[in-house]
């Protein structure tokens, strides 16, 4: 799946409004979305390293599973 | 006028807006060089809609943008039906209002001025308009004034919103997830203001930064009007100086003068606790009780009332008048507030429906496209702070006398049906 990018942080985004709840982050990242009681997806905030590959590679597969493609995984520019 | 003393938004006001001519002879003035953005910043002036956002540092923001046909929007929808300071003040000083916004027009380089008033405000739609004809017969040059009415609607009052109505036709807030985010109309940048941070720029830029900051505190220099309603005489608009002692605020507004608690800011702002009385009313003392300014609404609640009741009725027309276009929201708050109605007319097994209660609103805290969610979080979660105790008897199903009275002080518009609402 592409290159790997090694160095930074991410995290995973939802547009709320996009978003109609289908549920299909929760499955696909669950290291990385919780659902709410509504079934909508409550994503953790902490950044995450691009290095911990399988929570990258979670994310991917949510960002690209996303039925509305309301994720987006979000690179955090170092400060 | 150039003495440190109140009322200055308020001076001269009537029960008739003033003309262009009586407005120039009012605030006049020997300063006629056109305003810079320094005289802004150094004034300290702190936006007056609810988010007391750094003016000087917003108008930077817009100029350094690049477009030629920029917008600086009036935000004069009032959404909190317990405030009444925009329209006070556009039923007053309506030039002083686009004084203001003709000024930061210039700063930004704005070629248009919208001034975006709710449609159902017949009498200050009327004034605004009469307003803005004077002008356009007194000069040609300057920034294109221009009136638009939108519907009312507590979001549509929300920048992005309000934005977007005027891009699309949609009062619906947007989606922005980097901070900050630069509002367009079509491809123009879009400085947007609340009306009183408008006028307060008006006087800045007749009188000057230091004048300005001849009265208020340091952090939160100047003026600001707050809407007194609740357990008061009258509901009332009054100026007062930043730091003004809360006690004095009430006692001038003929208020109850024991009173249970404070609603203070708006709708999305918080219940302060007759305790915290004793703080001034500026934001950096208020933070200490998890308070602000917000809008400016203050809403006495007199002991005899029933906080939780009062909340409910708050947080269930909130949830009606979300857009309903995220989940959270639109899921989430119709169930805080039927949490709330559990506990505030406890009939089965209130004890989880507070547990319950506490549980959604970490669900719901952050996660719609505007801050629409967060504020009633915010707001039921200073309800549960501030009346601890009688949320405690309530889910012991033993409720209190004030919450079977038929007496209510926040007040609520009308519950339209879903299918009703109007957003365009």
């Amino acid at each position: 799946m592409g290159v790997r990018r090694r160095a930074g942080l991410f995290v995973l985004q939802v547009n709320p409004i996009l978003c109609d709840g289908f549920g299909h982050c929760g499955e696909l990242a669950p290291e990385l979305v919780k659902m709410d009681e509504w079934g909508y997806p409550i994503i953790k905030t902490e950044p995450t390293a691009f290095a911990d590959a399988g929570a990258y590679e979670s994310a991917r597969y949510a960002e690209r599973g996303c039925p509305r493609q309301a994720l987006r995984i979000h690179r955090l520019t170092d400060k | 006028m150039h003495e440190h003393t109140l009322p200055r938004l308020m001076h001269a006001a009537g029960s008739r807006p003033l003309t262009l001519a009586q407005h120039e002879e009012v605030f006049a003035t020997t300063q006629r060089a056109a305003m810079q953005l320094s005289e802004l910043d150094a004034s300290g002036l702190t936006g007056r809609g609810g988010a007391a956002f750094p003016t000087a540092r917003k108008a930077r923001l817009i100029r350094e943008q690049r477009g030629h046909n920029k917008f600086v929007v009036v935000n004069a929808m009032e959404g909190e039906p317990a405030s009444h300071k925009d329209r006070t003040l556009l039923s007053t000083h309506p030039h002083l209002v686009l004084d203001g916004a003709e000024h930061l027009a210039s700063i930004v380089g704005a070629k248009n001025i919208a001034v975006c008033v709710a449609r159902d405000e017949a009498t200050v739609v009327n004034h605004v308009e009469r307003a803005i004809h004077e002008r356009s017969r007194r000069s040609l040059r300057g920034p294109k004034l221009e009136l638009h009415t939108p519907p009312w609607r507590y979001v549509a009052g929300e920048e992005s919103a309000l934005v977007h109505w005027l891009d699309d036709n949609e009062s619906l807030p947007q989606y922005r997830p980097t901070r900050p985010h630069i509002l367009r109309i079509g491809h123009a940048p879009v400085l947007v203001d609340n009306v009183e941070t408008c006028a307060n720029v008006g006087l800045i830029g007749r009188y000057g930064a230091a004048w300005f900051r001849g009265l208020g505190t340091v952090e939160s220099p100047g003026s600001t009007l707050v809407s007194v309603t609740g357990a008061v005489e009258r509901p009332t608009v009054l100026e007062v100086a930043l730091g003004t002692p809360l006690r004095v605020i009430l006692e001038s507004a003929n208020a109850d003068p024991d009173p249970q608690a404070l609603l203070l800011g708006g709708y999305g702002g918080s219940w302060l606790a007759a305790s915290h009385l004793d703080l001034n009313y500026c934001n950096e003392d208020l933070a200490r009780a998890s308070a602000s300014t917000g809008a400016g609404v203050i809403v006495v609640l007199p002991r005899s009332a029933c906080g939780i009741v009062e909340t409910l009725r708050v947080v269930r027309w909130m949830a009606n008048e979300s857009a309903r276009q995220c989940g959270p929201c639109a899921f989430g708050l119709p169930a805080i507030a039927e949490d709330l109605n559990h506990l505030a007319h406890p009939s089965r097994d209130p004890m989880s429906a507070y547990k319950r209660l506490e549980e959604r609103l970490g669900e719901i805290d952050g996660h719609g496209a505007c801050r629409h969610p967060d504020g009633v979080v915010r707001f039921v979660r200073s309800a549960l702070a501030t009346f601890a105790q009688d949320f405690s008897a309530h889910a012991h199903a033993s409720a209190c006398a004030g919450s079977r009275a038929n007496v209510h002080y926040a007040s609520v518009p009308h519950l339209e049906r879903e299918e009703e609402l109007v957003w365009e």
